[in-house]
C-alpha cells in the first residue's frame, strides 16, 4: 500500500515520515526517526515500555498507528532533559536507583513525567495505581516509588 | 587524630567496597541512549520471523513456500530441508541432548519453529509467515509428565528410538532422558523404616518463565569478503555462544565476534541458544547481509527457555523432637520436547543435591527421572541457580509439614536442625561443603523484628474469629558461583571466570571480564573492587563486557556467577597488579620492597613518615621508570576457577491476610534477611532483592504455564500470563547479616537469586499457614485467588456460620 506522508512536532522539533497505514507509532519513531530510548516488550498494550507523550497525554506507542499521530505534539524519553540538563524524573531515578536493566526506563520515566503534572503531589497508593500501566522486573517497583516521590518533591520546590 | 580522618576521607573518595555508590550505567539508560539488541541497524539488514507449528505434536507432510516467496520483499523461506545440507537442522543442546533448529519431518510442541521467513522489514515477514502452507498430520500428544513412561505413551522422540544410552544414564523408555541420583539409598530407607516419625508430601512446582523485559534476539552480519561473522545478540554467555557458533559453522572462533550489548533483564532466559539465533546466522552467511531476528512476547514465552516442572516428594524421617533423621526426595522432571536445561554438564537436574537445605541432615537420597513431553524445551535457571530454587521448595515445604505434624512451632523447628554456625565448614551428606553461615542468629533477628510471638498471638484471635491470617516461613540456603571447574563445566570448558584490567600511565583504569551485566551493575560494582584493591577511584575506572573480541573468556552472567567468580576474577587480578606496583615503589622509593606497606592508595616506607608514593605515581613509572628486569606496564589477567560454590542464607518471614469471598490475598508484610557475606554496593544489593523478591511473588502467586489435553499453551501473553504491577507487588523490608566466604578474596557470595529462591516457599508457607488449624498442609502454587478460593469454598469457610 502507498505509504502516506505524516508530520508532528517529536521533542520539539517538527518532523515529517513517510509511513505505511498500518504501521504502528513506536515503529516510525524507533526505525525510521532512528530514536531507539522507546523500547517494545510486548506489543500489546500491556508492558509500557512503549510509553510516549503524545498530545498531554500517556500513550503506548505499540498501539497507536502513525497515522494518528498526525498533528500531533510527542514527546518521547529523548526530549526529557534540556540545555540545562536531566529533567527531575532522570535525575530522581538515578538518585532512588528506580532502574537496573534500563528497558522499562524510558516507558517509566515519560509516564511519571505525565503523572506528575496531572497529580503533583501524590501519595504512595496513587503513584502505585497511576503508574500501574507500566511493568518492570528487575526493581520490584519500590525504588521507582521512592524516584516519583522525589520527583514530585524537586518539582514542587522548582 | 587527624591523620586518621585524612585516611578515611582518602578511602571515602575511592567509592570502594562497601560504598552505595550511584550507578555508572544510569545515565545512558535514563536519556534514552542504551543501545538494546533490536536498537542496532545496519545497511541492507533484513528481517526474519518464524513459522511456528499450532500443534504440539505433528508429523509435517508437506510445507509450500511458494505464495511466501512471490511476495514482494521476501528473499528467502529457509526449512530443515534447506538446512540438511549444511547439517544445521538439528543443534546439540547443553545438556547432551540434541534439538531440531527447524522441525524436521516432526513437530514436538506447539509453536516449534517450522520455517523462517527473510523479508525487508518485520511487517512483510510477518505477512509472509501466513504465506508459507504447511500441511500436518495430527499425532497423540503427551503433555503429563506421569504418563511418559506408560508402555501405551506415544513415543515422541524418533530420533532416539533404540538409542538406550543417554547422555547421563541407561534409558528404560523411550521418552525417558535420563536417571540421576545422590546419596546413599539403602543408609536413608534404613532410617526411615525405623523413625519414630515420617512426613512425606508430594508437590507440583509448575512450569514458568523468566519474561524479561526484553525478548530474545540478534543481528547477524556475515562479512562475505573477510569470512567474518558478528553478532549482536541477547545472551548472558556471549563466550560460550562464540564457541558453539564456531563448532556449528566450522568458522574459527577468531573470525566470529559475537557482541552482547545492553541487556533488558535476563533472568536465565537468555542463556541458551535458540533457533531463531542459528537460522539468523545461517541466512546472513547465505544472502550475505545482516539478518535480524526479534522474538515478540508471544515466542518469548511459549518457546524460549522455561523454568522449573518438577513433580517432587519431600520425605522426613526424624525423631519425635523434630530432629532430622533422614531425607528422601523423588523427583519427575519434565524437560520437554528437547533436553535443553541449562545446568553444568554433570548435573542433569542441576543443583538439585542442595536439598539438604540448611539442615544438619545426616543421611540423604534423591532420585530424578527426566522424561519428555509435547512441551518446549529449556529449563533453564529463572533467577537461580540450577534447579536450587526447586531444592529449597521441596526441603522448606516438607519441613513444614514435619513441623504441623508434630505441632512445633516451625520456627522452633528449624532451630532444632539448623547447622550450627561451629560445625563450619559443614559437609552435606550429599556432597556440598558449605562455606559458611549463621542460621540461628539471622533467625533470631527476623523473630524479633517482626515480633514473632505477638504474630501468632494475633493469629490466634484472627482465627477464633474465622478470619485467614498466614505466618510464612522460610529458612533458605543457596549455593550459587558456579563453579569449581572439577565439577562444573558447559560443553567441556570449565565455569571459570575472568578478569583482565589495565592500569594506564595517568592511572585511569580500564578492565573487562567474561561476565555480562543484565541490569546487576557491574560497571558500577566491579570498578568498586578494583578501587578498593588499588586505590584508585572508581571514577577512573572503567568496565566493558559482552564484546568476545575484547573481554577475556568467561562463562557469563547467571547463577549468581558474577559476584563469586568474576569477582574473584576482578580482585585477584588487581592483586597481581599491586604487587607489581609494589615492587615498582620500592624501586622509586630506593627500599626494599618488604619495607613498604599499604594505606588506601599509596604505599608508605614503615616508620617513615612522607616517604610514599600513590598509585597514581607508580603507575606513571610503570612506563618508564620500572626496576631493572622488570617488564614496563601495568596490567594483569586472571582466569579464576573458585575451590567452591559460595552457600549466601536467607531467612524471610511474611505474614498476609486472605479475603473469604474471593480468595484474594493481602501481604501485609514481608521481612527479608539476606547474609551474602561481605556487601560490595548496599544500594544495587537492596535492588536486587527487591526484585528477586518480586519476581518470587510473581511466581508464587500467579505465573503458571498451563496446557491443555492437546498441548495448547494457554496463557502466552502478558494478559495471561502473571507479571506484578505496581499495584500488586507488595512493600519489602530488608535486613542483613555479614558472615564472610572463607574462601572468596573479598568474602562476598552471590546475592541476586536468593530473594527468588527464598521467597517462594515463604509465600506457600503463609498461604498454607493460614489454613493449617485445618489440617491442611500443603497447597500446590500458583496462589491465585481463583485456587485459593477454591480451597476456601472446599473448606466450607465462604458459607456465613
Ligand atoms: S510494547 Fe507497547 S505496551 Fe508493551
Ligand atoms: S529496570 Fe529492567 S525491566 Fe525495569
Amino acid at each position: 500500500m502507498a505509504k502516506q506522508h505524516v508530520s508532528f512536532n517529536l521533542n520539539g522539533k517538527q518532523v515529517d515520515a513517510l509511513v505505511e497505514p498500518r504501521e504502528l507509532l513506536v515503529h516510525t519513531i524507533r526505525e525510521t526517526l532512528s530514536l531507539t530510548g522507546t523500547h517494545i516488550g510486548c506489543e500489546s498494550s500491556h508492558c509500557g515500555a512503549c510509553t510516549v507523550d503524545l498530545d498531554g497525554k500517556s500513550v503506548k506507542s505499540c498501539t497507536v498507528l502513525s497515522m494518528q499521530a498526525d498533528g500531533s505534539e510527542l514527546k518521547t524519553v529523548e526530549g526529557l532533559a534540556d540545555a540545562e540538563g536531566l529533567h527531575a524524573v532522570q535525575q530522581a531515578f538515578i538518585q532512588e536507583h528506580g532502574l537496573q536493566c534500563g528497558f522499562c526506563t524510558p516507558g517509566m520515566l515519560i509516564r511519571a513525567y505525565r503523572f506528575l503534572q496531572e497529580n503533583p503531589n501524590p501519595t504512595e497508593e496513587e503513584i502505585r495505581w497511576g503508574m500501574s500501566g507500566n511493568l518492570c522486573r528487575c526493581t520490584g517497583y519500590q525504588n521507582i516509588v521512592k524516584a516519583v516521590q522525589t520527583a514530585a518533591q524537586t518539582l514542587q520546590q522548582a | 587524630m587527624e591523620q586518621t580522618a585524612e585516611v578515611q576521607d582518602r578511602e571515602d573518595s575511592l567509592k570502594g567496597v562497601g560504598c552505595s555508590r550511584k550507578r555508572k550505567e544510569d545515565a545512558r539508560f535514563v536519556q534514552g541512549t542504551g543501545r538494546y539488541t533490536d536498537d542496532f541497524k545496519f545497511p541492507g539488514m533484513l528481517f526474519a520471523d518464524m513459522v511456528r507449528s499450532p500443534y504440539a505434536h505433528a508429523r509435517i507432510k508437506s510445507i509450500n513456500k511458494e505464495k511466501a516467496l512471490a511476495l514482494p520483499g521476501v528473499h528467502a523461506v529457509l526449512t530443515a530441508d534447506d538446512l540438511k545440507p549444511l547439517n544445521l537442522h538439528w543443534m546439540p543442546t547443553l545438556a547432551g541432548d540434541v534439538q531440531a533448529v527447524l522441525a524436521d519431518e516432526k513437530v514436538h510442541f506447539q509453536y516449534q519453529e517450522v520455517a523462517v521467513v527473510i523479508a525487508d522489514d518485520r511487517y512483510i515477514a510477518a505477512d509472509a509467515i501466513e504465506l508459507v502452507e504447511v500441511e500436518y498430520e495430527e499425532l497423540e500428544v503427551l503433555v503429563d509428565a506421569h504418563r511418559a513412561m506408560d508402555s501405551d505413551a506415544p513415543v515422541l522422540r524418533e530420533d532416539l528410538v533404540g538409542k538406550m544410552d543417554g547422555a547421563h544414564s541407561k534409558r528404560v523408555h523411550d521418552n525417558h532422558i535420563f536417571n540421576w541420583q545422590a546419596g546413599d539409598k539403602e543408609a536413608t530407607d534404613r532410617v526411615f523404616e525405623q523413625a519414630e516419625v515420617t512426613v512425606k508430601q508430594d508437590m507440583y512446582y509448575p512450569r514458568v518463565h523468566p519474561c524479561p523485559m526484553e525478548t530474545c534476539g540478534c543481528v547477524a552480519s556475515f562479512d562475505k569478503i573477510n569470512e567474518h561473522l558478528t553478532v549482536h545478540i541477547t545472551s548472558q554467555a556471549p563466550h560460550v555462544v562464540r564457541t558453539v557458533v564456531s563448532m556449528l559453522s566450522g568458522i574459527p572462533e577468531s573470525k566470529i565476534r559475537i557482541i552482547s550489548p545492553d541487556i533488558g533483564g535476563g533472568f536465565g532466559n537468555k542463556v541458551g541458544i535458540y533457533p531463531g539465533y542459528v537460522v539468523s546466522i545461517v541466512a546472513s552467511i547465505v544472502l550475505g547481509v545482516p539478518v535480524k531476528w526479534v522474538e515478540d512476547r508471544m515466542e518469548n514465552i511459549s518457546t524460549t527457555a522455561f523454568a522449573r516442572d518438577y513433580h517432587m516428594t519431600g520425605e522426613i524421617a526424624a525423631d519425635k523432637e523434630g530432629r532430622i533423621k533422614a531425607l528422601r526426595v523423588n523427583v519427575l522432571a519434565d524437560h520437554g520436547a528437547f533436553d535443553a536445561c541449562a545446568d553444568p554438564s554433570k548435573f542433569p537436574a542441576g543443583l538439585m543435591h542442595i536439598c539438604t537445605g540448611s539442615y544438619d541432615v545426616p543421611v540423604a537420597h534423591l532420585n530424578v527421572d527426566g522424561v519428555y513431553t509435547n512441551k518446549a524445551p529449556g529449563g533453564v535457571a529463572y533467577r537461580c541457580s540450577f534447579r536450587v530454587t526447586e531444592a529449597v521448595y521441596v526441603i522448606e515445604r516438607t519441613m513444614d509439614v514435619l513441623a504441623q505434624k508434630l505441632g512445633i512451632d516451625k520456627a522452633e523447628l528449624r532451630r532444632r536442625n539448623f547447622v550450627k554456625v561451629e560445625q563450619f565448614p559443614y559437609k552435606t551428606c550429599l556432597g556440598w561443603e558449605l562455606d559458611s553461615g549463621d542460621y540461628h542468629t539471622a533467625l533470631e533477628k527476623v523473630l524479633n523484628a517482626v515480633d514473632y510471638d505477638a504474630l501468632r498471638k494475633e493469629q490466634q484471635e484472627k482465627r477464633a474469629q474465622g478470619e485467614l491470617m498466614g505466618i510464612g516461613l522460610c529458612t533458605f540456603t543457596e549455593i550459587v558461583g558456579a563453579g569449581p571447574s572439577r565439577n562444573c563445566d558447559i560443553l567441556g570448558v570449565g565455569m571459570f571466570d575472568s578478569a583482565e584490567i589495565r592500569v594506564h600511565p595517568t592511572g585511569s583504569v580500564m578492565a573487562r571480564m567474561g561476565t555480562i551485566t543484565q541490569g546487576q551493575g557491574h560497571q558500577t560494582t566491579y570498578a568498586q573492587i578494583i578501587a578498593s584493591e588499588l586505590g584508585i577511584s572508581s571514577d577512573e575506572i572503567s568496565i566493558e563486557e559482552g564484546d568476545t573480541d575484547t573481554a577475556p573468556y568467561g562463562l557469563g552472567t547467571y547463577g549468581s556467577r558474577s559476584t563469586p567468580v568474576g569477582g574473584a576474577a576482578t580482585a585477584v587480578a588487581a592483586r597481581k597488579i599491586r604487587a607489581k606496583a609494589q615492587k615498582i615503589a620500592a624501586h622509586l622509593l630506593e627500599v626494599s620492597e618488604n619495607d613498604l606497606e599499604w594505606e588506601v592508595d599509596r604505599f608508605k616506607v614503615k616508620g617513615v613518615p612522607g616517604q610514599e608514593k600513590t598509585m597514581k605515581e607508580v603507575a606513571w613509572a610503570a612506563y618508564n621508570n620500572v626496576p631493572e628486569g622488570m617488564e614496563p606496564g601495568l596490567e594483569a589477567v586472571d582466569y579464576y576457577d573458585p575451590p567452591n560454590f559460595t552457600y549466601p542464607f536467607g531467612i524471610y518471614l511474611c505474614v498476609l491476610d486472605i479475603d473469604k469471598r474471593t480468595g484474594e490475598t493481602t501481604v501485609r508484610r514481608f521481612y527479608a534477611l539476606d547474609d551474602c557475606g561481605t556487601r560490595i554496593n548496599p544500594m544495587i544489593i537492596e535492588g536486587q532483592i527487591h526484585g528477586g523478591l518480586t519476581e518470587g511473588f510473581a511466581v508464587a502467586m500467579g505465573q503458571e504455564m498451563p496446557f491443555d489435553e492437546q498441548g495448547n499453551l494457554l496463557g502466552n501473553t502478558l494478559m495471561d500470563y502473571f507479571v506484578p504491577t505496581f499495584v500488586e507487588t507488595p512493600h519489602w523490608e530488608t535486613d542483613y547479616t555479614v558472615t564472610p566466604s572463607p574462601h572468596h578474596p573479598l568474602g562476598a557470595k552471590g546475592v541476586a537469586e536468593s530473594p527468588h529462591v527464598g521467597s517462594i516457599p515463604c509465600f506457600t508457607s503463609a498461604i498454607v499457614d493460614a489454613f493449617a488449624h485445618l489440617d491442611v498442609t500443603h497447597m500446590d502454587m500458583p496462589h491465585s485467588a481463583w485456587r485459593v478460593w477454591q480451597k476456601v469454598h472446599e473448606l466450607g469457610l465462604d458459607t456465613p456460620a
